[in-house]
């Protein structure tokens, strides 16, 4: 079962009169459950890819189904919506309310977005802080936690909403290399206990190896020579 | 909802200093308004009480051109008796009225046996006139406003500048509706304080006694003043008395009689009119402060968090929950600094009453200035500072749920 499925996803920036074309043709499936990475230099795509998987862009051209669903057609508000319910957000620089506690951070979506009872948003919101390790810091505001502190609330707060898929664009960039590598393994534990499909991006090469699929990504353009699992990758 | 408001009061509360002052200067902007209603509409009612109390009443009935010719005085103008009965009468079956006065107008000479001056002179049953201006009494300076037949009421400034004392023989002579003239000598009663306002420089006498020096055979009258049960109820009264009389005809076919409030009778409605004016463009700027400095703390609330409004956006949080957010912010804003300033209003007001401010105003003195705001005044001016603050909000608010979330994520 196909958890994404790009077929011939092109995206053009128009600059002025510049056309950039930050994605050219991609076709590629990413399977329910995977871990996967996107990996290439700045400016390849890696970005631009995140963004629109994750309904926060539209392609110029090709299809795009995630969840079983064509997103390349959304409307501002559907996209929105499918979001809110589909799909978990892990930022480079944490993007944390900086005015809510770390519990109030990672309680935000079930009140904002999907407006849950509060009984069960406490169940959700404690159960979640402690499986990254961040029960005792709840009442800490994000200017009282270190980096990797903060990623993991931000981890915490994607997950909460229950999404098949989590999205995290260079999850690690801002973090040492102990931090980071403690973040991958506690994505990939939570992969595998939530059964949720993660994909990333990064071009931090000391992390690269925790992806269980690796993809890489030149000039907007998908190479499978990198592949480490079974998803398929073609590019044109 | 709860939450939403929690969310923006935190907010708020991110820059306490931004956040105190625009909250102060709405406040002060609460508190200005709301000082300047209370004097004004203090000074207002205080004004029109001494115009419709002392001489002028809620309202007035005269034969039909009366009022146009009123400088003059013209007799020829009164109501006869037949048509004074059917005013009277119909005013009895009239709710709402609490006390009728009819008055015979003129004018005439006034002589002390040394020297003679023009006097304008109201001809009145003193208990009916007692009782539609309730502050009749407290104008008499010197002597007694028992007003008994044979007794006159002066003006003070013609006591003064006649050199007149209660006590003193004085005659005044008139002349009558057919041109012939007729004097009487009266005893001085009373001085009488000068009020603003037309009538407010006339004596008094008893109307019988005006009736005597005019030679009338039977009772006519210029004028008939009266007093509501209820200053408030002053348009539904008027309404109905005027649809009442305007169903009385004379003899030609047109409508008998004249009513009239008080605001066609006293060239003091104009200034009340202007004050009212004045708080209409107070309230403006009332609303010029609150609307510019939430907006531009807003605005500027935006500008500063577009990662945060990207992040929100991209998490899945609607743009009408964004817009939300920032409305309730402005909402808050305005909320606080209206109940603030509403309060701070109050000791304001407590403290001008306090001192005790005295003003003159025409040739009444030491006026005590009791400046009162009413509970639904300061409502209705709460109520405009927050709505103002919700639409001040709204241009930043519907900004922020418009942004595009890949470009707010990527502000620095």
């Amino acid at each position: 079962m196909h958890m994404i499925m790009g077929e011939g996803l092109s995206k053009t920036y128009q600059t002025g009169e510049v056309a950039v074309q930050a994605l050219k043709g991609l076709y590629f499936s990413i399977e329910k459950g995977a871990f996967v990475s996107f990996v290439g230099p700045s400016g390849s795509g890696k970005t631009t890819l995140l963004n629109l998987i994750g309904c926060l862009d539209r392609p110029t051209q090709g299809r795009l189904l995630v969840a079983d669903m064509e997103v390349s057609e959304f409307t501002r508000k559907d996209a929105a919506m499918f979001r809110g319910k589909n799909i978990g957000f892990i930022f480079q620089g944490f993007n944390l309310i900086p005015v809510l506690t770390a519990y109030e951070n990672v309680e935000y979506p079930l009140i904002m977005v999907q407006s849950v009872a509060a009984a069960e948003r406490k169940k959700r919101v404690t159960a979640l802080l402690e499986a990254v390790g961040m029960i005792d810091r709840q009442h800490q505001q994000p200017d009282q936690l270190s980096g990797g502190q903060k990623q993991r609330v931000a981890i915490a707060r994607a997950l909460v909403t229950h999404p098949v898929l989590v999205l995290a664009d260079e999850p690690t960039a801002n973090l040492d290399h102990d931090t980071a590598y403690g973040i991958l393994r506690l994505m990939k534990k939570i992969q595998k206990d939530f059964q949720t499909t993660f994909v990333f991006s990064t071009h931090d090469t000391r992390i690269i190896d925790e992806a269980e699929i690796i993809y890489r990504i030149e000039d907007g353009v998908l190479k499978n020579e990198n592949m480490k699992g079974g998803a398929h990758v073609e590019s044109i | 909802m709860l939450n939403l408001f929690k969310i923006a009061m935190r907010n708020l509360l991110r820059y306490k200093r931004r956040t105190l002052l625009t909250l102060g200067l709405i406040a002060l902007g609460v508190v200005f308004v709301a000082l300047f209603v209370a004097v004004t509409g203090s000074f207002k009612a205080m004004m029109i009480g001494q115009i419709t109390d002392s001489f002028v009443g809620h309202m007035q009935i005269h034969r039909k051109g009366y009022l146009s010719s009123i400088e003059t005085l013209p007799l020829t103008m009164n109501l006869k008796p037949n048509a004074a009965r059917k005013v009277e009468s119909l005013l009895q079956k009239t709710a709402g009225i609490e006390a009728v006065s009819p008055r015979i107008k003129f004018s005439g000479m006034f002589s002390n046996f040394v020297e003679t001056s023009n006097v304008r002179l109201n001809g009145v049953f003193p208990e009916k006139e007692m009782a539609a201006m309730p502050l009749f009494v407290s104008r008499i300076k010197a002597g007694s406003a028992n007003l008994n037949r044979g007794e006159i009421l002066i003006p003070e400034l013609l006591a003064r500048g006649m050199k007149v004392k209660v006590g003193d023989a004085v005659v005044i002579i008139a002349t009558n509706q057919d041109g012939s003239v007729n004097g009487k000598q009266f005893t001085v009663g009373g001085i009488i304080e000068s009020a603003t306002g037309p009538g407010g420089r006339d004596g008094y006498i008893h109307i019988e006694d005006a009736r005597e020096v005019l030679r009338m055979d039977e009772m006519e009258i210029s004028e008939i003043a009266l007093r509501l049960k209820d200053f408030n109820r002053l348009p539904s009264v008027y309404a109905d008395l005027e649809k009442t009389l305007s169903g009385e005809k004379n003899k030609m076919g047109q409508p008998a009689f004249e009513v009239h409030t008080w605001e066609k009778l006293s060239p003091f409605y104009n200034i009340a009119r202007m004050i009212d004016i004045m708080t209409f463009f107070i309230k403006l700027m009332l609303i010029a402060i609150v609307l510019i400095s939430i907006m531009n703390v807003m605005i500027m609330a935006v500008y500063e968090r577009v990662r945060e409004i990207g992040t929100m956006a991209a998490i899945g949080t609607l743009p009408g929950k964004i817009l939300s957010l920032f409305v309730v912010e402005g909402f808050g804003l305005g909320l606080v600094g209206a109940a603030g300033g509403s309060l701070v209003s109050c000791a304001v007001i407590y403290i001008v009453n306090l001192s005790k401010i005295t003003f003159n105003f025409g040739q009444q003195k030491g006026m005590l200035l009791s400046a009162a705001i009413s509970p639904v005044e300061l409502l209705i001016l709460s109520g405009i500072v927050i709505i103002v603050s919700i639409l001040a909000s709204l241009q930043p608010a519907f900004k922020a749920s418009r942004m595009d979330p890949i470009e707010a994520l990527g502000h620095i």
